[in-house]
């Protein structure tokens, strides 16, 4: 994208600056969530899962303070074209950031019961990789927002192909203990429920990618295929399809 | 017909082809190619002298009122060149009404002021002209706050009612066509909602063009909008394309308050 000009109204130019600046502040405190709550889980640390529990109520906060911030701007500036589309892009934003910020407490409250319960010789050695993946995901994403980079955006939508593929295949490495052994079902379950939060985490911050693409492109790319979204993004033809009529 | 970057296909009541225009020697406006939408609103947007109150009063030929201003190329209204010698410049005006910014009554009565146009192109009986002023009236959203004073001087009434009045006036001939130059600039907010609702009520019979500084105001009421710069046609487009996701650089400067 262009640099952005600065607006004639220099007031309105730093309204939208501290929009960008919080959302991204917003996006270093989950990201941080994220990270403490999988070291909660994998380390037994009950206190450090719940200070990841208290702080989500921060994360909240700064999505309705955002949010408010998106309103005032709306109501008083009447943004178009493209400050319109990255005050679209915001709220939808801090939308995924503030569910991010909830799967992070799931898995914290996880942890937090799990440190009561006898440790598995593995120490949740698949949580902890996947957890890795997706955590690396959200601050790409976040980096392609800061930057309003859409090939940086792109390249984590495609990475969260491969975390859903990672996601698989715990699933079945967990069905796989549960029939040989129904002594793991108990683990294997809390496995699953902790790679599911994360397999989310991972949904979300692809979404947050579709509103940096939208943003730049002016384009709506959710709900289309990946061949279709690089065809668009990047003008590049992707595969042997023919191509459709206008 | 005209095709927008969708692929869709209008109906152009009005298409304006390489049409330049000059003020004495200057060149007001350069190359101009434009189709204004059958029955639909179609505004004019850009800084001051881009030349879009210039291209406005082409289609009705009002610069024809000073020597010294003249215009080449084509404006076609339904196929025929109105800029071609042999046009009628009176009928023309009979079928491209005009609205100005400021409210413009004659120094007459409500009912004078719509009725005086009218004689200029038709002979009506007592009942039928009427008639016509009631249906102008009643067209331009003015006939409820007037119907007991028409014989009241149109000077008497308020700017916003002054402005519809004129509105009116214009209606009341039959037009074909409705040039609107910044209609409601020197209206209060609760008038200049009322003019809009007026252009949105009016748009199923006539073809609309209007000219405004006020960036919401084309982004409401039209549904295509021309963007110009320095005698340029920048940038045209359905307005929801226009104003969410402009093609040209200049025009999201524009519409957004940057400096280009």
């Amino acid at each position: 994208m262009e640099p952005i000009h600065t607006h004639i109204s220099r007031r309105y130019n730093a309204e939208l600056e501290d929009i960008r600046s919080r959302v991204l502040h917003m996006g270093g405190l989950v990201e941080q969530q994220i990270d403490q709550a999988i070291d909660a889980l994998v380390n037994a640390d009950t206190a450090l899962g719940e200070s990841v529990i208290m702080n989500d109520t921060k994360v909240n906060e700064m999505e309705v303070t955002i949010d408010e911030e998106c309103n005032q701007i709306i109501a008083r500036r009447q943004p178009a074209a493209g400050d319109l589309r990255l005050i679209v892009a915001v709220i939808k934003t801090i939308t995924d950031l503030e569910r991010i910020g909830d799967e992070a407490e799931r898995i914290a409250r996880m942890a937090v019961h799990l440190a009561q319960e006898e440790r598995p010789k593995n120490n949740y050695a698949e949580v902890q990789a996947l957890g890795r993946h997706i955590r690396q995901m959200l601050h790409n994403a976040l980096d392609a927002f800061a930057r309003v980079d859409i090939e940086a955006a792109l390249e984590v939508v495609r990475e969260d192909l491969r975390a859903d593929q990672e996601y698989g295949g715990i699933i079945r490495q967990m069905i796989t203990f549960m029939m040989e052994d129904p002594r793991t079902i108990s683990r294997a379950l809390n496995v699953i429920w902790a790679a599911r939060s994360l397999e989310r985490i991972g949904d979300h911050a692809r979404n947050i990618c579709e509103y940096i693409i939208y943003l730049v492109k002016g384009r709506d790319v959710r709900h289309i295929t990946i061949e279709q979204l690089e065809e668009d993004v990047l003008g590049r033809r992707v595969g042997r399809k023919p191509s459709q009529p206008e | 017909m005209m095709k927008l970057s969708n692929g869709v296909n209008i109906a152009s009541k009005i298409q304006v082809r390489d049409l330049d225009f000059y003020y004495g020697q200057s060149l007001a406006l350069k190359h101009i190619n434009v189709d204004i939408a059958t029955n639909m609103v179609t505004a004019i947007i850009g800084p001051s002298g881009c030349g879009k109150s210039t291209l406005l009063r082409t289609f009705n030929r009002m610069y024809q009122l000073y020597p010294d201003q003249r215009a080449t190329g084509e404006i076609l209204l339904d196929g025929d060149n109105i800029l071609s010698p042999g046009a009628d410049v009176y009928r023309l005006r009979a079928r491209v009404g005009m609205v100005f910014q400021k409210p413009t009554p004659f120094p007459m009565s409500i009912y004078e002021n719509i009725s005086f146009g009218v004689r200029l192109y038709e002979k009506l009986r007592r009942s039928a002209m009427d008639e016509r002023v009631e249906w102008a009236l009643h067209q331009a959203a003015l006939w409820d706050e007037v119907k007991d004073k028409l014989n009241q001087s149109g000077m008497k009434l308020s700017g916003g009612q002054q402005q519809r009045l004129c509105i009116a006036r214009a209606i009341a001939v039959k037009p074909e066509v409705v040039l609107l130059d910044e209609p409601a600039s020197a209206l209060d907010p609760i008038s200049t909602l009322k003019i809009e609702e007026l252009i949105y009520e009016l748009k199923q019979n006539y073809t609309i063009v209007i000219v405004t500084h006020n960036m919401q105001q084309a982004a409401r009421v039209s549904d295509y909008t021309a963007f110009m710069y320095l005698g340029e046609l920048v940038e045209f487009g359905d307005t929801n394309t226009i104003f969410t996701n402009p093609g040209n650089k200049q025009t999201e400067d524009y519409i957004t308050g940057r400096y280009g």
